[in-house]
């Protein structure tokens, strides 16, 4: 929590946290980083393999279908409008975190509403999406799309897209699941109660890294 | 929330310990056994919970070490009481079968390298050191450090359970390459006892994250007043850096083992390419890399021996400094080397990759990495050095552990400058040499200074003494021991001699090491029985040891010395102690050490 210091305050001499701030929001950012490994591997996996192998299909190809709307060609814009979701959602996290500053418990209840739909919203473009591309044939070990010159591809394109996307959504499902949680807490009144909402930032601070790491998954598959 | 709140963020917790030490002074605190010895959260019960755990599985991956050196030694020998014993699928006749013995170096190896060097050391000491020295009453989150040791808890059971099943447990080597551990027809091991394997690490790595996380927020925010960062004892730095190593290399391993258990069972290929069977039929599998599993796994690898060694060279520091009755020599150029050691940690680890066809170019500027290694490395044994100098030494079963420590650590260090060079390496690589090296460094340096740990603060866990004729004769025999096993492994490994080969005997280069071999497996047989007068003494001295009656027996600086003999959950009963100087304040003065509670005098300057 914020909150002003008199000058000269020693912050590392014991005795008080030197970042100012409470235990809990220091995990939560080790914990981050911590994630950020597990994801950064993953996607350094997926870039050498990728970079190692001669051909690899064409995104535009591949992701070009829109949900009840058939034989279309719309490449990129279904994963576009759901990254444009998840990043409302953000904001709508932003905006829960600022109504906890204010003790305002019924702006925590309205946006945390609010960013539980984006993310369920999200997951379901992402089950959409899954089924679509398990339609076409597509799942670990199968690939039916062929590389952007033609040839014939391996299938660890499909292999790292459902494993890397997979990872993402089951850690927006347990984000989902946290804020969630975080609702019924505040619907109870127990943030009120203990006068901060500390929580909400905490579940803040895990959404937005979920929502970091999917501009990155983006990037790597979608755009790259 | 003002600094203060969020500093007891855990106030709950702080003040249901102090209702439980009221109570405890009433003498009707509502503690049950289960909440005080099964789901404890007070860190000192867990830290002991870990080392028992550890214990257990030491003796398990010791008495391994001892079936297949037994194999090692005595190749064409029937001893038919292994056949009674193991049944006649894994010893036929009397004699260790193949998978069987690559079953053993495998877990004999995961076993020590993580559930007794790293869960047994980190989470022991971790636990019970970072509070008590820092001045907080527990881990910033009590429950998260509960949950910890239950998942290393569920780790355990898991990688104990695949000893018991059909197929064996995993064989493939403790680093677990694909493809051997990614085709379940590849081998018996590499069957359901490789999912196992791969299961009870990640549950592993769960506890280890949980752990590590705690150790982190707890130096960071949970320092009494007056304990800066640079007034800390050398163990919490320690402690410090090795959860840092974990948290950022761990989860590393995790994703690798994701993408693993994908090629397993999903049929992916991220690991696998251009297999062809002994049947001349391919695989269909195309465009992976078994290297890249090399890659990831040497990421949380190489920090790994870090997350192993620098906790003991913290536990060393520690009792050295307590024992050689002076301040530790050049405190900052200790944090600052365990730093160096940290951050190269994290830039080193294609050096166990030398002969995958590296580019050369690139193994250069690994070899120049590693090398840099020494540096950090030999300013902390000067260090050492430097403390016994003219100490008024101690020769206590802690301090002996201590200077064990240092003098394998030398020994072993020395033969890393050997494997670190790529062009060296080609020749070493895969020979017993490497086996000597790492053992020697990091095996035995690991378990000497946990040692030293363990004798030096038990009284502090148990409120009692271990019997010093049995620590004396444990330390002897093991130091010696430990030499004689793996120094001649040096020689073998220089004439080629393989590791992981289950019989040299029919190489007639080889064949000269068949005395050698014999001699080391029965020095083996020997230290492996002192350990268990090790572990006779700990059980025997919990309840009948000479109790401990000052409270501050070593006649240490440190806090953990402040609270009572056998402090109750909360760790000081009254007030938390104020810091007001370092923790090396030994021969000052005129005295023989000062507190660090003990206010700077009049005409006195601080360190």
């Amino acid at each position: 929590m914020a909150q002003m210091a008199p000058a000269g305050t020693k912050w590392w001499s014991g005795g008080k946290s030197p970042f100012n701030v409470e235990y809990g929001k220091l995990m939560m950012w080790y914990f981050l980083m911590s994630d950020a490994f597990t994801f950064g591997a993953f996607l350094i996996s997926y870039g050498s393999i990728r970079f190692a192998t001669n051909g690899w299909p064409d995104p535009n190809e591949v992701f070009k279908a829109f949900p009840f709307i058939h034989g279309v060609n719309l490449p990129l814009v279904f994963v576009s409008l759901m990254t444009f979701i998840l990043i409302a959602s953000s904001v709508t996290m932003v905006l829960a975190v600022a109504a906890g500053h204010n003790n305002d418990q019924k702006g925590v209840t309205k946006y945390m509403i609010l960013t539980i739909i984006g993310g369920l919203m999200f997951l379901g473009c992402q089950a959409w999406e899954w089924t679509h591309l398990h339609g076409e044939g597509a799942w670990w070990g199968r690939n039916p799309f062929v590389n952007a010159d033609g040839t014939v591809a391996t299938t660890n394109f499909t292999n790292f897209f459902f494993t890397i996307t997979g990872f993402h959504g089951f850690h927006v499902f347990s984000g989902v699941i946290i804020n969630i949680i975080m609702l019924i807490k505040n619907l109870r009144g127990d943030f009120a109660k203990r006068g901060h909402y500390l929580m909400i930032e905490k579940a803040g601070l895990y959404w937005h890294f979920v929502d970091l790491v999917w501009v990155f998954v983006f990037t790597c598959f979608y755009l790259l | 929330m003002s600094n203060e709140a969020a500093l007891h963020g855990h106030s709950d917790v702080a003040h249901a310990h102090g209702v439980d030490i009221h109570h405890e002074e009433h003498g009707h605190h509502k503690e049950t056994f289960i909440t005080k010895y099964v789901f404890s959260q007070d860190h000192k019960m867990i830290a002991k919970q870990f080392l028992i755990t550890g214990m257990i599985w030491a003796i398990l991956g010791g008495l391994m070490s001892v079936l297949f050196r037994l194999q090692l030694g005595y190749p064409d020998t029937h001893f038919q009481i292994l056949e009674d014993l193991l049944g006649s699928k894994w010893a036929k006749g009397g004699q260790i079968q193949p998978e069987f013995y690559y079953a053993l170096v495998t877990m004999h190896g995961t076993v020590l390298v993580f559930f007794v060097l790293t869960g047994g050391l980190s989470g022991t000491f971790a636990n019970f050191l970072i509070p008590l020295q820092l001045g907080a009453r527990d881990m910033a989150s009590p429950f998260l450090n509960m949950l910890s040791y239950w998942f290393f808890w569920l780790a355990s059971v898991v990688m104990l359970s695949s000893l018991f099943i059909e197929t064996g447990p995993a064989s493939g080597g403790w680093t677990s390459y694909p493809p051997l551990s990614a085709l379940g027809d590849a081998s018996e091991g590499s069957k359901t006892g490789m999912d196992l394997w791969l299961i009870s690490m990640a549950l592993f790595v769960v506890s280890s994250l949980l752990g590590g996380l705690n150790y982190i927020s707890t130096i960071l925010n949970l320092r009494t007043k007056g304990m800066s960062m640079t007034r800390m004892p050398l163990t919490i730095w320690a402690l410090l850096f090795t959860a840092i190593l974990g948290v950022l290399s761990f989860p590393v391993l995790l994703s690798g083992f994701i993408l693993l258990l994908f090629d397993r069972h999903a049929g992916t290929s991220f690991y696998l390419s251009d297999i062809f069977l002994a049947s001349g039929k391919a695989l269909p599998n195309e465009g992976g890399s078994a290297i890249l599993y090399q890659h990831l796994f040497w990421f949380l690898g190489h920090p790994e021996v870090y997350i192993i060694i620098l906790p003991a060279m913290g536990l060393v520091s520690e009792v050295m400094s307590v024992n050689a009755r002076k301040p530790i020599f050049g405190y900052m150029a200790m944090v600052g080397s365990m730093f160096a050691i940290a951050i190269l940690a994290f830039l080193v680890w294609a050096h166990h990759m030398f002969v995958t066809g590296l580019n050369p170019f690139l193994g250069s500027v690994f070899v120049l990495l590693t090398l840099l290694i020494a540096v950090p490395s030999a300013i902390k044994v000067f260090n050492w050095l430097t403390t016994l100098w003219k100490g008024n030494i101690r020769f206590t079963p802690g301090m002996l552990f201590a200077i064990g420590f240092v003098s394998m650590f030398i020994s072993g260090g020395l033969t890393g400058i050997f494997l670190g060079n790529s062009t060296l390496d080609i020749h070493l690589h895969d020979t017993m040499f490497v086996i000597a090296h790492f053992h020697i460094v990091m095996g035995v340096s690991g378990i000497l200074g946990m040692f030293a740990g363990i004798y030096h603060w038990f009284p502090k866990m148990y409120g009692r003494y271990l019997n010093n004729t049995m620590a004396y004769i444990h330390f002897w025999i093991t130091l010696v021991g430990a030499y004689l096993i793996f120094w001649p492994m040096h020689y073998e490994g220089l004439a080629g001699m393989p590791r992981r080969y289950l019989d040299v005997s029919g190489w007639l280069s080889f064949n000269q090491f068949g005395g050698l071999n014999r001699f080391i497996s029965t020095v083996a047989m020997i230290v492996f029985a002192v350990q268990l007068l090790f572990v006779f003494n700990f059980f025997y001295s919990i309840f009948k040891g000479r109790k401990v009656i000052t409270q501050n027996p070593w006649g240490a600086t440190t806090l953990e010395w402040t609270a009572p003999i056998r402090p109750g959950h909360g760790n000081w009963p009254g007030e938390i102690p104020e810091v007001h100087r370092w923790a090396y304040d030994y021969a000052k003065d005129g005295r023989e050490f000062i507190p660090q509670t003990e206010p700077l005098g009049s005409n006195e300057s601080a360190h």
